[in-house]
């Protein structure tokens, strides 16, 4: 499988990631090649297999839903960039 | 006495009977983190201030006749997993300053035990690698010859270790990521069964397959770090709600009873497998003699899909990984760049330039796994492949109580080798990600040393929450094997 670098642009863009002029080539290679050696899984018969849940004991967990105390604002903010007052502040999203 | 070098079963000793203190102890890693870490580079953060304070007060409590399964112990922790007030990188830009609030349970059951936290060490960015060459912030070298990678992604813990700069460290491991740098380093990791130990607080890579396990010099060491954190917890869904066994009882069986009636399994797929070093085989061939000259019945067994394993692995990884790492927007946490036009752009800007390009390279293969229309072809085949490798071991274990093989099939390739070839990089996990996509055990124990004076390990994979075979047959074979040149100088 070919994935070409505007391929890559709009993976990236998906993403959220803006991937600099000089790795996209780079990235169109590699994960090309990558892709080429996953194609080995349509090799394998996978017809009435079921998808893996994860490797975790398959039971639901449930708790009461009980209220806690919470480290409040003070806290929870603390690695905020950005903060105004008890709130985080981003860029303009509406105009 | 050289203090840096004792095993925890040891130090503890000593500092129980008083002829140690556990200030003198830290210190002597202080000492030797000064001296040596500007060329290996284990570290990202060393908390001189708050290890002293920690061991005063272990010093204190051990006066006192206090007892607790760590007091006083210096334990350094992969820098993934959060620490209250001390900065928690990942090994990324992204998280440079970030200084977590909580503790993750794994260290808060370190400290309750007494453990004294040293630092905070070195790995791949979000622990995408399998040298330590990924760090946003510089590479660390593998002690026993300085060329050399320490393996990955738990680089700086095992080389920690390893360059006795602690006495224990935790890591995490992935798809190999505790026990390939374990064996590159000529130590033991333990890889526990997915949900022995708890996750909450570690920073998330692929969260079906991460475990948090412990990396020591001795078999006993890694039982006595087991017995501290593992158990269940409810703030992680996925911690199995199982008793814990006194993981150090296996060691007690082997001394009662040895390793006679168990048998080990010795996948057919893995004998001359493309790739694998003379050295390494060689290495592993005699540890089998070890074994079997300790009752240890060899059976083969077969894990059908083993040539599936790799692919389906960097299909999932990665799928997860690119989910996970959404959170690293610039808003709640973490850097953010400033001169952005709007909000979608203050996204793409703080991730371009705070993830570094593996972590880029996988978030975008994830992406273009999970995206519409491609997601059956890749995401979805790839777990069920996985499916048929979990009924593979479950079929293999049917025969044997364990499954042994090489760890790595190389010892520690050269920095740089591989930096520009992903895929040769990724392939070196054949032996150990299997297990994590089984979620079962494994242990690397050192086998051999080559000669060119580098370590190579023997893996030994067990039963889903069997960690007490996998154990028994470990102290068995490191009290049983050649003599190994058991510390690299520096």
């Amino acid at each position: 499988m070919k994935i070409s670098k505007d391929d890559v642009e709009h993976i990236a863009h998906l993403a959220r990631l803006e991937v600099d002029d000089s790795l996209v080539e780079k990235f169109s290679t590699q994960v090309s090649g990558i892709l080429d050696y996953i194609d080995v899984l349509k090799d394998v018969d996978v017809s009435g297999v079921p998808l893996a849940s994860g490797a975790a004991l398959q039971t639901n967990v449930f708790r009461e839903d009980r209220v806690k105390p919470s480290p409040g604002p003070s806290v929870t903010l603390t690695n905020a960039p950005d903060r105004d007052d008890d709130f985080y502040t981003v860029p303009k999203v509406v105009g | 006495m050289e203090l840096h070098a004792l095993t925890i079963a040891q130090a503890k000793k000593l500092l129980a009977d008083r002829e140690i203190s556990s200030v003198g102890l830290v210190s002597a890693m202080l000492d030797r983190i000064e001296a040596h870490d500007a060329k290996v580079g284990a570290f990202l953060t060393v908390d001189r201030k708050g290890a002293l304070a920690a061991a005063s007060a272990a010093d204190a409590r051990l006066a006192n006749g206090e007892d607790a399964p760590l007091l006083g112990i210096p334990v350094a922790l992969k820098d993934l997993l959060c620490t209250t007030g001390v900065r928690t990188t990942c090994g990324s830009k992204i998280l440079e300053e970030f200084v977590p609030t909580y503790d993750a349970t794994s260290v808060d059951m370190l400290k309750k035990a007494g453990a004294v936290i040293i630092g905070k060490t070195n790995m791949d960015e979000f622990g995408m690698g399998s040298s330590t060459e990924n760090s946003g912030f510089h590479v660390t070298r593998n002690p026993w010859n300085l060329d050399h990678v320490p393996g990955g992604s738990s680089g700086g813990s095992a080389a920690a270790v390893a360059a006795r700069m602690c006495t224990a460290s935790l890591g995490t491991d992935t798809g190999g990521s505790i026990r390939q740098p374990a064996s590159h380093c000529g130590i033991v990791g333990l890889k526990p069964t997915y949900g022995r130990v708890s996750r909450f607080g570690l920073v998330s890579y692929a969260s079906s397959l991460d475990q948090i396990g412990p990396i020591t010099r001795t078999v006993r060491d890694a039982a006595i770090m087991m017995n501290v954190i593992a158990g269940h917890d409810p703030k992680d869904s996925t911690s199995a709600a199982v008793d814990a066994p006194d993981f150090t009882s296996a060691l007690a069986e082997f001394d009662a009873n040895g390793l006679s009636g168990m048998k080990a399994g010795i996948p057919k797929e893995y004998l001359g497998m493309e790739g694998l070093d003379p050295e390494v085989e060689k290495a592993f061939a005699d540890a089998r003699k070890v074994l079997e000259d300790l009752g240890v019945e060899i059976v083969e067994v077969s894990l059908p899909h083993t040539d599936y394993a790799v692919a389906a692995y960097y299909v999932l990884a990665p799928s997860e990984a690119s989910s996970n790492l959404a959170r690293y927007d610039g808003v709640k946490y973490g850097a953010r760049q400033k001169d952005a036009d709007g909000l979608i752009d203050m996204y793409k800007k703080t991730r371009s330039k705070g993830f570094g390009p593996e972590v880029q390279r996988r978030i975008i293969m994830g992406t273009y796994a999970l995206s519409a229309g491609y997601y059956d072809e890749y995401y979805g085949r790839a777990s069920r492949v996985r499916t048929l490798i979990m009924d593979d071991f479950a079929k293999a274990f049917e025969g044997c109580d364990i499954i042994i093989s090489p760890v790595a099939p190389t010892p520690a390739f050269k920095i740089g080798e591989n930096v520009d070839d992903p895929l040769t990089m990724y392939l070196s996990d054949i032996f150990t990600l299997s297990a994590n996509m089984a979620g079962i055990p494994g242990l690397s124990v050192p086998c051999g040393i080559s000669e060119t004076g580098l370590p190579m390990g023997l893996q030994i994979l067990g039963k889903r929450f069997d960690e007490m075979s996998v154990l028994r047959a470990g102290y068995g074979f490191e009290q049983s094997a050649p003599s190994f040149p058991g510390l690299p100088e520096l």
